[in-house]
């Protein structure tokens, strides 16, 4: 019989968890999540490379090449600190799954050629 | 009967962390443990040869997930004091506020784990949940969940506004309320009692002898904290170690729930002293010269050496955690025990392997 205001009680209340794929929580404000950059503005000074504590960012000067591996990298947000032009950024949202273990490569020429063959 | 030796560990439903302890038990009762450590080495000490002082926040915040802000934030009070540099009175009270919160989740997933040892299953999911809203505050504020890298040389990274601070308290009124309502459960009950009470009696003397740290030292009514020292901005705040006599399972476990309350009192206390300041001071030069530095984690004492020679990168870091000096103690509580208590025995001690083995 001492159970029965609790039962009462848990009859009463909500979920204690969310119903998930229908009910999703929103991300907060300014969450570490997968690193991006904006290809468009950076000068591949290299300075986010040299900061990064686990080595996963890679810059080429020649091929115009900025990446990162996305398996290594522990999103502690310093290279974003750390960028002069503020190209870099974080998504609120942790990486999506990729099929391969390799670098994301950005490439600053190939994003200047898009617009090209548009019209 | 004659003496049979068990094999415990490092793969145990108790633990989530490889720890091997190989028991000589005669009647199910050991008489003898022999801990082998280091199945999870990874050499983060060595990494300080090719990563530079800054740098290695980062990987001393990975030394331990559960008291990550703590491992930065005792390394950084170390390379300060090398560089001279004085941290901005905001910065130290915003410290205070993530260690705390970080105490509070620490405590809260070990007593949900505790309940879980002696199969108290509804137990463990009602302190996880109510983890869960530290949690979020973690993320909201810093933004991660476990690893808050908030701790920068000089000060710390981030804010936290007035709107997150309501929230924040209000946060702080909901944890104590769900947290009070667990208290009989696990203080009171029957069953809980007979699995912990008189089970595993440290003595005061032992417990100093031995060296043990944190909880496991406080619950055999030694009045050690190493917040006492007044580092951050704990020496502007009032607060007194929680202490129990007993040195039993039982003490530690409510040690550990009084000091759920006693950093919710905390946090409380630095936002009505919050001073408003710059967050972070720009540190030159490099670190030279030696120092200890020592904090208090939710286990117990950890303490960093860091010798610098005036280069980028750190001749040697030294991390000594709370769970390598509590082991010696766990093996003077072991012999005499039943078989059966050895999970809740060792679970006791707070164990953080990959702590221990860095």
């Amino acid at each position: 019989m001492f159970m029965t205001k609790n039962v009462l009680k848990n009859l009463m209340t909500k979920y204690a968890t969310r119903l998930y794929p229908f009910k999703k929580r929103e991300t907060f404000k300014d969450v570490k999540g997968e690193l991006k950059i904006e290809m468009e503005k950076c000068i591949l000074c290299g300075v986010c490379k040299m900061r990064c504590p686990s080595q996963s960012i890679a810059v080429d000067k020649q091929a115009k090449s900025w990446g990162v591996d996305p398996f290594s990298c522990v999103y502690c947000g310093i290279c974003v600190d750390a960028c002069p032009v503020k190209c870099l950024y974080q998504e609120g949202l942790y990486r999506t799954p990729l099929a391969e273990k390799d670098q994301v490569l950005h490439f600053q020429e190939a994003k200047s050629e898009e617009p090209a063959p548009a019209p | 009967m004659a003496r049979t030796v068990i094999p415990f560990g490092p793969q145990h439903p108790v633990l989530p962390e490889p720890l091997h302890l190989t028991l000589t038990v005669e009647d199910e009762i050991v008489k003898e443990a022999i801990p082998k450590l280091g199945y999870v080495h990874r050499g983060l000490e060595k990494l300080a040869e090719i990563r530079d002082h800054t740098q290695m926040i980062q990987i001393v915040e990975r030394v331990c997930g559960i008291c990550s802000t703590l491992h930065a934030m005792c390394y950084c009070q170390g390379i300060e004091a090398l560089m001279n540099v004085e941290v901005p009175p905001r910065a130290k009270f915003l410290r205070v506020i993530w260690a705390e919160m970080h105490r509070m989740h620490s405590h809260l997933l070990w007593l949900g784990l505790f309940a879980d040892a002696f199969g108290f299953e509804s137990l463990f999911m009602q302190f996880w949940r109510i983890r869960e809203r530290i949690m979020d505050l973690q993320e909201a504020t810093s933004g991660n969940r476990v690893i808050v890298s908030v701790n920068c040389v000089g000060g710390v990274k981030r804010d936290i506004d007035a709107e997150m601070e309501k929230w924040i308290l209000d946060t702080m009124k909901i944890v104590e309320r769900e947290v009070l309502q667990l208290k009989s459960t696990i203080m009171d009950d029957f069953t809980v009692k007979r699995r912990t009470v008189g089970i595993g009696v440290l003595s005061k003397e032992k417990a100093y002898e031995m060296g043990a740290a944190g909880p496991t030292l406080r619950a055999s009514g030694i009045a050690q904290d190493m917040r006492q020292t007044g580092y951050a901005a704990y020496s502007e705040l009032n607060f007194e170690p929680v202490v129990e006599t007993d040195g039993d399972c039982y003490a530690r476990t409510v040690c550990r729930f009084n000091e759920v309350f006693q950093a919710i009192d905390l946090i409380r206390e630095a936002f009505a002293k919050l001073p408003q300041s710059e967050l972070a001071v720009k540190a030159k030069g490099l670190p030279n010269g030696e120092v200890v530095s020592r904090v208090e984690q939710p286990r117990g004492e950890c303490l960093y050496y860091l010798k610098g020679t005036g280069s980028k990168y750190l001749d040697r870091v030294r991390i000594r955690t709370p769970t390598f000096a509590n082991i010696p103690p766990l093996l003077e509580m072991l012999p005499g025990c039943d078989l059966a208590d050895v999970p809740v025995l060792i679970l006791t001690i707070d164990p953080c392997i990959s702590c221990t083995e860095r």
